[in-house]
């Protein structure tokens, strides 16, 4: 193993390889209820050359490579499993190139959410990225692999694996592949009209290969934002309230929410509309639009528009929402884990029903939500739970109930997203085994030693 | 271990990293590791493990705990209140303990050591305080308005010498009237409180203070914005019975009788962590900038609370815990400053006055960007 | 159980109608405004309960204090009619309600009741106020705010408990028996809401403006004139005591404030919008914020100075917008003292 270590001494500098308990600690386990692992090394590389000689040392000496963005997946995807390297990629941020007039950028993989959201604030400010409600840590390379989505997927086309323009990846094999128009000009817009390849290592969770550069869509900023909340009491108008909404194309961002604190939020559904516009006028018209079209309910008074006062508003606005992350205090314990889903609109309503019951049942408390993805063809469903860390039974209860969140989300016609192996066990065996063939064929084709994120999106143990 | 029920709070959702814009990582320590344990939710969950007996502590964790410079960047983007008001005494704590047990890195045992046993860093005798005053005709304080308090940095550093007399002569010219303590000076603490050495601080504080009170100061006014902070802040507790300002609040409340003279000079401020984020004063500095006719003030895209730190605190201006290289937090700072344009970057704290002039040297900027004390800045434009 | 204490018969008498005919949103011939009147008296369905924006306007109109407005809301109560739908109601109820989280606090003259602003406790400071105790929260709130939510119930069944804190807690402790009310919803509840329906308050009410103008009177020679044209915003909790409308004139002239003539200000008072909002008014809610930000601009004014809170949260940053400087009346003293 002082071989291993020595050589990727020699790769990335003495500076940048860690085995000391320390780390090997702290990387071995994410902010989630995962059981931890424990790496071998952890690694941060500078460079698309320094991790395709680490890909290579690991293929050659058969040692797991676990690729890391944020570290904010919480559900253990990037807890090695069995052992290895995990690959911190943070050191990689560069922001290669923003294209004004055909709305990308090409950023390398560790360059986090908040270093692109300040870099086009301050340099391109007419051009913005769409924002995961993750703590600006997140990277953008971890969150288009797993899937993510964010503030501009209802108006600006859907997860952001959707808005990825083009990959540079290393394959587990060491090859450095470009993908997308990057692979045959020098220019990252688009990546059709090519055979679609930048699928292999979006949703896979690191077992197909080490993203090192995205390409990604941009879309205009505009000067004025406003959000209204629809607040109803009866969950089961919430998909048509959305589906009227997002049919107006007048919201930027739609979510919805519900939540037993504060109890003046209890037993209410709350549906936020974020509105962007030039002018005020446009603005007007925009807010306008969007209440005309629930304007059946505020006739009968069965839902209305809750007045918000202007510290609710900069708070709903911001960009990743900081409130969010205090979520993991509500049971001052440090922590929440959360199964989305994404399901389609009309699930929501059993979806709210059974989040529930599992947090009565496994007697945690709750947050669930949704965000309307794509104008309206999805929505990513949260059953969030916080648990305090110092509390193993209530980590039990908490690992219990995301189990039941996701397969309640199974049976309602939703799929668990970037969930842990469990999860990902459960997908498998509801998929179309043709399908898990051909998903087997290629991890084998393209990762022959295995070496890849291993444990994840494997049928058997 | 003191605040030992907030350890498993922490997330570690890693909004500690960035400044409230988002800029780029601010936090010094983890600038230049790159690891997740060098960040303040990383030492977090290290401290917890270390408390809970998953880890045994030694030169890393060390190495992990005393590299922190103190900034309070994470106490000003914690995401969890509650919890991140304490964040950085959770960190003296754990330093604290680490000290107890003999498990410091090698400098900081010798920094603590000459703190110790000389009572400065720089193993220099109390007889040579008073020389960064000679030819200044100072009055020993007896009875003036102000006791001006210049601490180690002012007295034997020195870049903080020629700062302390230009504050001194910026002070006259103000019409504020002070007095000194020459070699009878002794160090504030506050930097020892921050290397974890909680018992000397102490030790010193009331040292210090009984000083002050038997000379019947009213008001102090300092040289560092260090010795600001835990005079304001502890001081009162521990007997202190005058009240503090930092020189740059002094000053410009009397900016009036500067009447700086016209420059065309662009210049960038920097924050210094003990005067901003410990202490909320942002304007006095900026003011006095303001006050000389025709100056450009830049700001860099970390400013007020959200400033990179200059990597001095915590001990790490006597110690070099931090280390060097292209990712210090100092040569970052300068590079930043560099990019606004501005051909002066102006300090108003011996500490950074040194980092940041160490910086610029080692990233080659010596011909495009001078870094300057605001006073000597000042004193310059009349 | 408390009752309305209104008299049919006066409003059978009625003439004018005032309560009607000179109401700014709704447009009745005297012909319609009658058969209102008389179908309110009889307790039936009528347009009035559903045009009404609960401006309080008419308490102020009638000439016999026969308090429409409250009979108004009576009558929407009684028939289900709701102003505001009817999650947001059930919410508000909820999230104002009593937290029963008093902090006894020893209190001496003056005492200052904040209402449910604790946000405003930087407003009491300074050589003018700064000696005042304060008291504020939930668990002292009038819940008169209910008069827009078709809910004199909730404000029925609060209110005494609201009294009753405000003496067990405060004022009886402190031997105190004056209560200075910072915000017209509070001094309306205590003058006016109170008695009409038979609610006993056993300290007397104070109007803050009241009280500001016999503190800036100790204070004249330390008053540096301000020589500013103000609008001012009157809110509609004022229509509930307008005799205290006169104050605002008595403390622009001793700090060197004119009030300018405008269109909407005294009894054309204009709502600031806010509870328009709620009720799902918006096009009603923004024109009006448009006429009166327009006519304070056209009147001269450089400042919109203000008595509520809520009115300021509502139109402040419209009102700078505008160029005009948005300030609580409070702080405007402050200003001319220099603090």
């Amino acid at each position: 193993m002082n071989d291993i270590h020595d050589e990727l001494v020699r790769i990335v500098g003495a500076a940048y390889v860690s085995r000391a308990e320390e780390e090997l600690y702290l990387y071995g386990r994410d902010q989630g209820v995962q059981p931890p692992g424990r790496p071998d090394y952890v690694v941060l590389p500078a460079t698309t050359e320094e991790v395709r000689r680490i890909v290579l040392l690991a293929g050659e000496n058969g040692v797991p490579v676990v690729p890391m963005g944020g570290g904010l997946v919480l559900s253990g995807l990037t807890v090695p499993l069995k052992g290895g390297i995990v690959l911190d990629m943070k050191r990689m941020n560069r922001i290669l190139e923003v294209n004004e007039l055909s709305h990308y950028c090409v950023v390398e993989a560790g360059t986090t959410q908040g270093a692109l959201q300040a870099y086009l604030a301050r340099r391109h400010p007419a051009l913005k990225h769409s924002v995961p409600d993750a703590p600006p840590v997140a990277t953008i390379a971890g969150n288009v692999a797993i899937h993510g989505s964010g503030h501009l997927s209802q108006s600006e086309g859907g997860f952001h694996s959707e808005m990825v323009t083009g990959l540079e990846v290393v394959l587990p094999t060491g090859e450095v592949c470009r993908l997308g128009s990057c692979s045959t000009v020098d220019k990252w817009f688009s990546r059709a009209p090519l055979p679609d390849l930048a699928g292999l290592f979006l949703g896979w969770n690191g077992t197909t290969g080490v993203i090192t550069k995205v390409g990604m869509k941009l879309f205009p900023s505009f000067p004025l934002k406003d959000v209204l909340m629809f607040m109803t009491e009866d969950i089961d108008a919430v998909p048509e309230v959305i589906s009227r909404i997002v049919s107006t194309e007048m919201g930027e961002d739609i979510t919805f929410f519900v939540t037993p604190k504060p109890a003046y939020f209890d037993g209410f559904q709350m549906t936020n509309v974020h509105i962007v516009a030039r002018t005020p006028r446009e603005m007007k018209l925009r807010q306008a639009l969007v209440r005309e079209s629930v304007q059946p309910y505020l006739d009968r008074k069965e839902a209305g528009f809750l007045p918000l006062p202007a510290h609710m508003k900069v708070n709903l606005l911001a960009a990743p929402q900081k409130s969010l992350s205090e979520f993991a205090d509500i049971r001052k314990g440090g922590g929440f884990e959360y199964v989305g889903s994404i399901m389609p609109v009309e699930s929501i309503p059993g979806a709210y029903r059974a989040g529930l019951g599992i947090a009565a049942r496994n007697g945690v408390t709750y947050s669930m939500g949704a965000r309307v993805v794509g104008r309206g063809h999805a929505v990513m469903f949260y059953y969030a739970f916080p648990f305090n860390r110092a509390d193993e039974a209530e980590l039990q209860s908490v690992r219990h109930a995301l189990e039941a969140a996701n397969r309640a989300a199974l049976d309602l016609g939703g799929i668990p997203w970037k969930t842990e192996v469990a999860g990902q066990r459960m997908i498998l065996a509801r998929m179309d085994p043709a399908t898990v063939a051909l998903m087997e064929r290629l991890r084998a084709l393209l990762d022959p030693n295995g070496i890849m994120n291993p444990g994840n999106w494997e049928v058997a143990p | 271990m003191r605040h030992e029920e907030l350890l498993h709070r922490c997330f570690r959702c890693g909004w500690c990293k960035m400044p409230l814009n988002y800029a780029d990582f601010n936090c010094p320590s983890y600038l230049q590791y790159r690891f997740e344990s060098f960040t303040a939710g990383g030492r977090m969950w290290l401290i917890r493990a270390w408390q809970k007996g998953e880890i045994q502590a030694g030169e890393r964790l060390a190495q992990i705990l005393f590299t922190c410079v103190t900034c309070k960047n994470c106490v000003q983007t914690c995401a969890m209140p509650g919890i991140r008001e304490q964040l950085v005494d959770i960190f003296m704590a754990a330093k604290g303990e680490l000290v107890e047990q003999g498990l410091v890195p090698p400098s900081i045992r010798d920094y603590l050591k000459a703190m110790q046993t000389h009572g400065n860093p720089y193993k220099r005798p109390d007889a040579e305080r008073a020389r960064w005053a000679e030819g200044l005709d100072l009055p020993r304080y007896s009875g003036q308005a102000y006791l001006f308090y210049v601490g180690d940095e002012g007295a034997f550093d020195e870049l903080g010498i020629g700062m302390a007399r230009s504050v001194a002569r910026l002070l006259g010219q103000a019409g504020v009237d002070f007095g000194i303590l020459g070699e009878a000076e002794t160090s504030d603490g506050n930097d020892v409180r921050a290397a974890g050495e909680e018992g000397l601080a102490r030790a010193l504080a009331e040292t210090l203070t009984a000083k002050l009170n038997d000379l019947g100061v009213k008001k102090v006014v300092t040289l560092s914005p260090h010795a600001f902070n835990i005079m304001k802040t502890d001081y009162p507790a521990w007997g202190g019975a005058f009240t503090v300002e930092h020189w740059t609040q002094v000053v410009a409340r009397r900016v009036r009788a500067l009447a700086p003279a016209e420059t065309a000079l662009k210049v960038a401020f920097h924050d210094p962590c003990y005067l901003g984020r410990w202490q909320g004063e942002y304007e006095a500095p900026r003011a006095l900038l303001r006050a000389v006719p025709g100056l450009t003030l830049l700001e860099m895209p970390r400013n007020r609370q959200n400033a990179l730190c200059c990597g001095g605190g915590g001990g790490n201006f006597f110690t070099d815990i931090l280390g060097h290289g292209g990712d210090q937090a100092a040569r970052v700072r300068v590079r930043e400053a560099a990019e606004t344009g501005a051909a002066v970057l102006v300090v108003a704290c011996p500490l950074c006055l040194k980092m940041l002039d160490d910086a610029v040297k080692a990233e080659g900027l010596d011909d495009r960007l001078a870094v300057r004390d605001l006073a000597t800045l000042l004193l310059a434009m009349r | 159980m408390t009752e309305l204490r209104w008299n049919p018969d006066i409003c059978a008498a009625c003439e004018t109608v005032d309560c009607l005919e000179k109401c700014q949103y709704v447009r009745y011939s005297p012909e319609q405004a009658r058969g209102e009147r008389d179908r309110l008296i009889r307790g039936e369905e009528t347009a009035i309960l559903t045009d009404c924006v609960t401006c309080y306007a008419c308490e102020e109109y009638c000439p016999h204090h026969n308090h429409p407005f409250y009979l108004i809301v009576e009558r929407q109560e009684e028939l289900g009619i709701h102003p505001v739908p009817k999650p947001i109601e059930k919410s508000q109820v909820l999230m104002m309600g009593p937290k029963g989280r008093i902090v006894p606090e020893a209190v001496r003259t003056p005492v200052i009741n904040l209402c449910y602003f604790p946000m405003m406790k930087g407003a009491i400071r300074g050589r003018l106020l700064g000696d005042a105790s304060v008291i504020v929260g939930s668990d002292i709130f009038c819940n008169l705010m209910f008069l827009h939510f078709a809910r004199n119930s909730t404000i029925r069944e609060r209110l005494p408990q609201m009294i009753r804190n405000i003496m067990t807690h405060y004022l009886t402790p402190g031997g105190v028996d004056e209560l200075v009310c910072y915000h017209d919803e509070c001094y309306g509840t205590y003058t006016s809401w109170a008695p009409a329906f038979g609610i006993d308050v056993p300290f007397r009410p104070v109007h803050f403006f009241d009280f500001l103008n016999r503190r800036l009177e100790a204070l004249a020679g330390q008053i540096k004139p301000l020589g500013l044209k103000a609008a001012y915003q009157r809110p509609c909790s004022n229509r509930l005591c307008p005799e205290t409308d006169a104050w605002v004139d008595a403390i622009f002239e001793k700090i060197g404030v004119e009030r300018t003539e405008r269109e909407f200000d005294h009894g054309n008072a204009l709502c600031c919008g806010g509870v328009m909002e709620a009720q799902q008014r918006f096009e009603l809610a923004e024109s009006n914020r448009e006429r009166n930000i327009a006519d304070m601009k056209a009147s001269g004014a450089t400042m919109a100075v203000f008595n509520c809170p809520f009115c300021f949260f509502t139109l402040a940053e419209k009102a700078a917008q505008a160029g005009l400087m948005p300030v609580m009346m409070s702080d405007l003293c402050h200003m001319a003292l220099g603090d």
